[in-house]
């Protein structure tokens, strides 16, 4: 087959498929990604689908989408727009069209673009270019569906299996556009259908029918090329999504103190992969425990880490409520535990598969009585694997709950990522008790991090209670002496504090001074480094602060806010770092730019913003 | 050194703590039960004093674990099932007991309790009722007799009760007893037994709680009516009781029946015999169910039945997976699957 015209190179290019929640988009997507990463392609990844498994077929409540951004360059974000949206139906069309950039590819399954679908995804007429406005773009209506019935007419599958391949021909036709090589699409189908030929062969044909059709029609006058990437470091590569990363490095903490690791957990969106990873990882002695509720999640991990397990427990908003009591516990009793918040929208059920960074007040102050944590978030999918790893030491070297907020926007995105060595990671100290250890006291204390030993029941001569009653200074036994509790609440409050002289330095990207700061945390890094280096670029004075350690803060925080002219809070809630902020230090004004909208921000909407603040608006 | 399981006493078990229980409740004698039984476990299972953790919630009952010379966990409202089962997965080798009061476990706590059955994790749970809330003072419980005048029920409950041994069995429970406080002899034997059951023992406590409840169990401890209204299984035993060891269990229909030996043409061959490894469910239900003045009220180890454990469940999967694994580190994992070089 001949390719009919020329190939033009492109630094970057975005990719949307959209179809029904049942139309394997999600699948199709991250084919694409991965063997765009194989290529050599900087990548990343955001799945964007509906709470419902199955809502109504062809209505845009159902509709699922996954958004692709590689590129030859660094690739920070998915994308705020796609190049070319693959859309399975017009609710599809619909919902997703906005997404596009103006004059972009709009690939769609012609078949399903009859009255029954227009109606479904609620058009008014039956003309979807003219009453979605896409006469300026390159729309490609492609009979999709009666292509893959023909092509799978002789393959011997029943009609519904051949009429769920139409997503193999529409990932076919993206293959040819954007000149993509599909042997590890091709490897991907024979691990996964192993034992039925039929259905690996039938894979097959469908994507290089798909592949041959775009290369036959003449509206698809171009392809493009997108050069492997020559900036990213060299060694060896991954793709690797936030819940798995965060997964592997609990895993890793724990090989590193050199104790189990134990997960506790009932699954919720969208923190149930780290559950299901680590479930998979019983080859490296990891005990999961699915619990009949949150609490249970948390308590059996509370009781996990009391008897000597590297304990953790994994959740999203609504959960992290429900173990709010346990987790006074876990700051009663001193014992290490890593809580992963994946942050949903909210509040209550609110929107399970979107993302937001609204939880922050929840994870610094949701628990009675002062219980302080230590707080820390995770930047990026890959950084999930640095960030819980963190979390791990922190919390077993200075005997104390920590919380990971990660979000469901990195938690489900996912990145290339150059696989890190182990031995470049230091080994983790829990301040375990010696057997037999003579005057042993179970409250007492280490100078440098105001950490209590950790005994564990089994071991002699170290029989010990704790619990959820205040305790004596030194003995831990029950003691209801204010002075005592005074003392106890405050070195609670200082063991926490004391983490600051263990975490890095805070850095700034761009200039150690100037006319504006922004500031950001947690999983808004990507848009927030774009958005900052492109103003950069266009000579402006503005630099990023991006925080991952919240409580306590790095020491030099407040000399980095006295440098800028301008503080920008940069978070997808109302204000809840800007806040947090306020109240540590106070002589700085800040600016705030929130998006509660369940989505990421968008680049182009945050440079318009800096734009105006460094115009003085 | 390492044989000190041999050699304990009561004494080894009382740690330094004064307890605080009022004085008369039946929680002094369950104490002295558990720790008179505590070195007859050790002896038998081999356990040194360090392998014991006893984890509670939060109730009277719950401060046991402070006056037990043993690890202890004083957890949260409801959740000591949870803590607990934390703790035997992490380490299956601990002897791990659960202290809960009929607040703790069956309202507030009443999933993870449930749960902690349906795995049957090999925790002993002992569960101290008396049939109402003594640390808030006198409210009625989950198992509160209907119509009982408490403080927050001034007209009387309109809930029925739980049943704690129909609970126990309905979530699948593989050992249910009973015992009364004030009989410290059957307590201590029953903790022995409970020990020695690989799995989730539930051994019900029928205690008095002199200030809010004062006198609920009288009918049964009271030394003249207890032989005619009590009766004690023993496994391979005759279900007889009553002072003159005259009356018995029968089966009649579907139902348990009470008889007279010699009576309405009832012999003792007819005198049902217990049998508490009798995986089948039915007459374990019937015995724990069985309520006074129609029937005695069933102490002992009413079901013992043995089954697999979801410690040495979960110990065996990874065992099991770690053998054959191609991945035995962390470098492994982060190596595995589809990876690729750029050079």
């Amino acid at each position: 087959m001949e390719k009919q015209t020329g190939v033009q190179e492109l630094d970057e290019v975005a990719v949307r498929f959209s179809g029904d929640s049942g139309d394997g988009m999600q699948l199709t997507g991250t084919l694409f990604a991965d063997a765009s990463a194989l290529f050599g392609n900087d990548v990343s990844t955001f799945p964007d689908y509906p709470a419902e498994i199955r809502a109504p077929q062809g209505t845009i409540g159902g509709v699922s989408g996954f958004q692709v951004h590689i590129g030859s360059k660094k690739v920070n974000t998915p994308g705020d727009y796609c190049d070319v949206l693959v859309a399975m139906n017009p609710a599809a069309l619909k919902a997703n069209i906005k997404w596009v950039k103006k004059g972009g590819m709009v690939i769609a399954d012609a078949d399903q673009f009859n009255e029954k679908g227009y109606q479904r995804a609620g058009y008014k007429t039956l003309d979807a270019v003219t009453e979605l406005n896409l006469q300026d773009y390159k729309v490609i209506m492609a009979p999709i569906t009666t292509l893959t019935k023909e092509s799978l007419k002789d393959s011997g599958l029943d009609n519904k299996s051949i009429v769920r391949s139409k997503n193999m021909f529409a990932l076919g036709m993206v293959y040819y556009i954007f000149d993509r090589p599909m042997n590890f699409t091709e490897t991907y189908f024979e691990t996964k259908f192993k034992k039925k030929p039929e259905i690996i062969e039938a894979n097959k044909k469908v994507l290089q029918d798909g592949y041959n059709y775009a290369a036959n029609i003449q509206a698809i006058p171009n392809t493009y090329s997108i050069k492997p990437s020559k900036i990213l470091p060299k060694g060896k590569y991954r793709t690797v999504s936030g819940n798995t990363a965060t997964a592997w490095g609990l895993i890793a903490a724990a090989e590193k103190a050199g104790l189990p690791l134990f997960c506790g957990s009932y699954p919720i969106t969208p923190a149930t992969d780290i559950l299901a990873e680590l479930s998979k990882r019983k080859d490296l002695g990891v005990k999961t425990l699915q619990a009949e509720d949150e609490i249970a999640g948390i308590c059996t991990a509370i009781g996990a880490s009391f008897a000597g397990n590297f304990a953790v427990t994994s959740t999203s908003g609504p959960g992290l409520s429900l173990k709010s009591e346990a987790l006074g516990l876990a700051v009663m009793t001193e014992l290490p535990l890593v809580v992963v918040d994946v942050q949903r929208g909210g509040p209550s059920t609110g929107l399970p598969t979107k993302t937001e960074q609204a939880d922050l007040m929840q994870a610094l102050w949701g628990r009675n009585g002062e219980a302080p944590v230590v707080v820390i978030s995770a930047t990026s999918p890959s950084n999930c694997f640095d960030a819980a790893f963190n979390a791990g030491k922190i919390a077993m070297e200075h005997m104390t709950p920590v919380i990971l907020l990660t979000d469901g926007f990195i938690a489900n995105g996912s990145e290339p990522w150059l696989i890190p060595n182990m031995k470049e990671y230091p080994k983790i100290n829990p301040p375990l008790v010696e057997e037999g250890t003579q005057g042993y006291m179970p409250y007492a204390r280490d100078d440098k991090r105001l950490a209590r030993g950790w005994a564990l029941p089994g071991k002699k001569g170290l029989t010990h209670r704790v619990g959820g009653l205040e305790k004596d200074f030194l003995k831990g036994s029950l003691s209801h002496d204010p002075i005592n509790h005074q003392r106890m609440v405050d070195i609670r409050a200082a063991k926490v504090e004391r983490v600051r002289e263990f975490i890095p330095e805070q850095k700034v990207i761009g200039d150690s001074e100037g006319d504006l700061l922004v500031i950001g945390w947690g999983g808004t890094y990507g848009h927030l480094l774009d958005a900052v280096t492109d103003l950069r670029e266009k000579g402006k004075s503005v630099s990023l602060c991006h925080f991952s350690y919240i409580n306590p803060l790095p020491k030099n925080t407040r000399d980095i806010l006295s440098r800028y002219k301008k503080l920008v809070v940069c978070e997808l809630n109302m204000g809840q770092f800007a806040n947090y902020l306020r109240m540590n230090f106070q002589e700085f004004n800040y600016l705030q730019f929130n998006k509660v909208q369940g989505l990421p921000f968008t680049v182009v909407e945050l440079v318009e913003k800096f734009n105006q603040l460094l115009e003085g608006k | 050194m390492e044989e000190q399981y041999l050699n304990y006493t009561p004494q080894d078990f009382k740690s330094d703590q004064e307890v605080r229980w009022c004085p008369g409740c039946g929680d002094h004698a369950i104490l002295s039960a558990v720790q008179k039984a505590l070195p007859e476990v050790s002896k038998e299972l081999k356990y040194n004093i360090e392998r014991y953790v006893f984890v509670s919630g939060i109730g009277c009952s719950s401060r046991f674990p402070y006056y037990v010379n043993t690890y202890g966990f004083h957890g949260i409202h409801g959740r000591a099932s949870a803590i607990a089962t934390g703790v035997k997965v992490a380490n299956p080798t601990l002897s791990v007991w659960q202290i809960t009061g009929d607040g703790d476990a069956l309202a507030i706590g009443g999933n993870h309790f449930i749960h902690a059955i349906r795995r049957n994790i090999d925790v002993n749970i002992l569960l101290f009722n008396n049939q109402i809330y003594g640390l808030t003072k006198g409210q009625y419980s989950p198992t509160s007799p209907l119509g009982k005048i408490t403080k927050t029920s001034p007209f009387g409950t309109v809930e029925h009760p739980f049943r704690p041994g129909e609970l126990v069995i309905g979530a699948q429970g593989k050992f249910f007893a009973r015992t009364l406080d004030v009989d410290v002899k059957l307590t201590s034997e029953i903790m022995v037994e409970a020990a020695k059951h690989d799995g989730t023992s539930v051994v019900e406590i029928l205690q008095n709680c002199v200030i809010f409840n004062d006198g609920a169990y009288d009918f049964i401890s009271s030394k003249e009516t207890r032989d005619d209204r009590v009766i004690v299984l023993h496994h391979g035993e005759k279900m007889v009781f009553g002072k003159n060891r005259d009356k018995g269990l029968v089966l009649s229909g579907l139902s348990l029946k009470v008889v007279t030996i010699g009576q309405g043409g009832f012999t003792m061959d007819d005198i049902l015999v217990h049998d508490a490894y009798n995986p089948n469910p039915g007459v374990h239900m019937m015995l724990a169910n069985m309520e006074f003045p129609e029937y005695p009220i069933a102490l002992g180890v009413i079901r013992n039945v043995k089954d697999s454990t979801y410690d040495d469940n979960v110990r065996d999967q990874v065992l099991e997976v770690m053998k054959d694994a191609k991945i035995k580190c962390v470098d492994d994992l982060l190596n595995s699957g589809e990876t690729w070089e750029v050079k």
